[in-house]
């Protein structure tokens, strides 16, 4: 049975008033908040085990070191990769996209292979790429989407040839919420010899992840949105695929032997850990995951749905509101405009509610003038959100027209 | 902070129908804002003629806060000396950053926007429409 009203209890954040209301937030895509027993393990670290890894031979040391390798094996389960050591810590989602696009771009492309990339991707799964395009003479392909909201396969299937070297797509649109069919698309890209690479930023918290099951080369995450701290996220990549690859950064616990003369680099997954990790923030990622192994991805993906459909329908009793977000497939994101005031006049009213909500481009610029908009509101549920906050939220929205008459009449 | 003094009526009236809000056949000096964090962005125009702004305008969009200040600040800015208007930005810069503020009567009916202040997230939404003023003043459009 999923208790949402104990699971509150696990997140000390939630329970504060905000201009005198209490806090809804409904800013899930941009960061989660963090249940106790992350902040615990993290201080416990930091108050008892704390040394660097890797390197002594003293007790804290080696107390350090398996607490951070334990994170490794923990994280492998959780996306059910093949082996440990195909996991690769890093700062973030961006940093994971970045590796690739470095290391494996920078290796592996010739001028004029094609890397392809969707329209509603975040800035974060473009620049990289184009970045590489510029610097190896390379084509950036983009696929569109239909008005709902999702990829248009057909143009995928087009877009794929035997120049297509890579393929990076989002698993689900930080913006629209759609859940793509990456499933789909990987084996598409297979069949033309290409690599596929899944942004997964907004899954792993709403969404069973399994890397073999995708059958993905690369999938990227990150922890802050996953319940984990901030400055830790995940490169997972094939053996085969990070074998071949360069380092990215060089220095410290990379190595194998550093002589003036010549460098050899340590094993998977080290060659790509370069320099002192950030290891109490992949342990709290560790107890993230555990927690949310221990709730149930099917659990929290039921209720996330329940409550998704719940604001889609309340959110119909405002007129003034358009809806951007249609995809049949969708994660728990609604992306909103409202009729004559801009995504930001509505966001400070929510606040003053106690709601928080992003407004902005999110990140997707591009996406966004597919859509038309400058700006938008989002509001993206997570697993401790009720529908009693729904409810709030769109009273809230009520306040806009009170704020605005004049200009809505 | 009630949100009254935020979206005071004369931000809601200038926000729904901006002054000046088309662009100048003819004129001296131009600039962009644009606000690449939130997407906001203006162009104003302002012809010059013996160091006083004879005319002034500008185009664009953003959110009710960034629109009623380029709306005031054209309709304050008409008729003034660069000198003046170089007075003016740094007063209600001041104003909108909650720093002592000289001489309040230049800036006028712009003190409708002081409640900005209390917004940090906001303030460069204010802040936009003067800064694209500062920059046309140094580039001259000829």
């Amino acid at each position: 049975m999923y208790n949402v009203e104990e699971i509150r209890k696990d997140f000390p954040v939630l329970r504060q008033m905000i201009h005198g209301k209490p806090l809804v937030y409904f800013d899930n895509a941009a960061t989660t908040q963090k249940p106790q027993c992350v902040l615990d393990v993290i201080l416990k670290y930091y108050q008892e085990d704390n040394a660097n890894i890797h390197r002594g031979v003293h007790t804290l040391s080696e107390r350090a070191t398996r607490k951070y390798e334990e994170a490794r094996e923990c994280i492998q389960k959780f996306i059910h990769a093949k082996c440990k050591y195909e996991i690769i810590f890093t700062k973030g989602t961006t940093e994971s996209i970045n590796l690739v696009a470095h290391s494996y771009g920078g290796s592996q492309l010739q001028p004029g292979d094609e890397i392809i990339i969707s329209q509603m991707e975040h800035h974060s799964n473009i620049v990289p790429w184009q970045l590489l395009c510029e610097q190896k003479k390379c084509i950036l392909k983009v696929i569109p989407i239909n008005s709902r909201g999702e990829i248009l396969l057909e143009d995928y299937k087009n877009s794929l040839s035997s120049k297509t070297k890579i393929v990076s797509i989002t698993h689900i649109s930080n913006v629209l919420g759609s859940v793509n069919p990456i499933k789909e698309m990987i084996a598409l890209a297979h069949e033309r010899g290409a690599i596929f690479l899944v942004d997964g930023a907004q899954a792993p918290a709403h969404t069973r992840i399994d890397v073999q099951d995708l059958n993905c080369d690369f999938y990227a995450f990150s922890s802050h949105k996953m319940l984990g701290p901030t400055g830790v996220g995940v490169l997972y990549g094939k053996e085969k695929y990070l074998e071949i690859m360069p380092p990215y950064q060089g220095g410290g616990s990379m190595i194998r032997q550093v002589s003036f003369e010549k460098t050899t680099y340590a094993d998977l997954p080290y060659k790509f850990e370069a320099g002192t990790q950030a290891i109490a923030g992949v342990i709290g990622l560790a107890e993230a995951v555990r927690y949310l192994t221990a709730l149930g991805l099917e659990n929290i993906e039921n209720y996330e749905k329940k409550l998704l459909s719940y604001i889609e329908n309340k959110i119909l009793e405002i007129p003034e509101i358009t809806v951007l977000s249609q995809a049949l497939k969708k994660s728990s994101i609604l992306s909103f405009v409202y009729k004559g005031v801009h995504a930001h006049d509505i966001a400070t009213i929510l606040d003053h509610e106690g709601i928080a909500i992003r407004a902005g481009h999110h990140c997707a610029m591009p996406l966004m003038s597919h859509l038309g908009v400058d700006a938008s509101c989002r509001a993206s549920l997570a697993l401790y959100n009720t529908q009693d906050e729904v409810d709030s939220f769109v009273e809230g929205l009520k306040k806009v027209k009170e704020v605005f008459k004049s200009v809505i009449t | 902070m009630l949100l009254r003094e935020l979206y005071q009526e004369v931000i809601i009236d200038h926000n729904k129908n901006p002054r000046n809000f088309y662009k100048l056949d003819l004129y001296t000096h131009h600039a962009e804002g644009f606000n690449p964090l939130c997407g906001d962005r203006i162009s104003l125009y302002f012809e010059v003629k013996n160091e006083k702004i004879e005319n002034i305008s500008f185009q664009g969009s953003g959110c009710a806060i960034s629109m009623a200040s380029s709306s005031l600040m054209t309709e304050n800015l008409k008729g003034k000396t660069i000198l003046e208007a170089r007075k003016i930005f740094s007063e209600v810069h001041a104003m909108l950053t909650g720093k002592e503020v000289g001489e309040t009567e230049k800036i006028g009916k712009l003190t409708v926007l002081a409640g900005v202040k209390e917004y940090p997230a906001r303030v460069k939404c204010a802040t936009l429409a003067w800064h694209a003023l500062a920059s046309a003043m140094e580039h001259k459009h000829v």
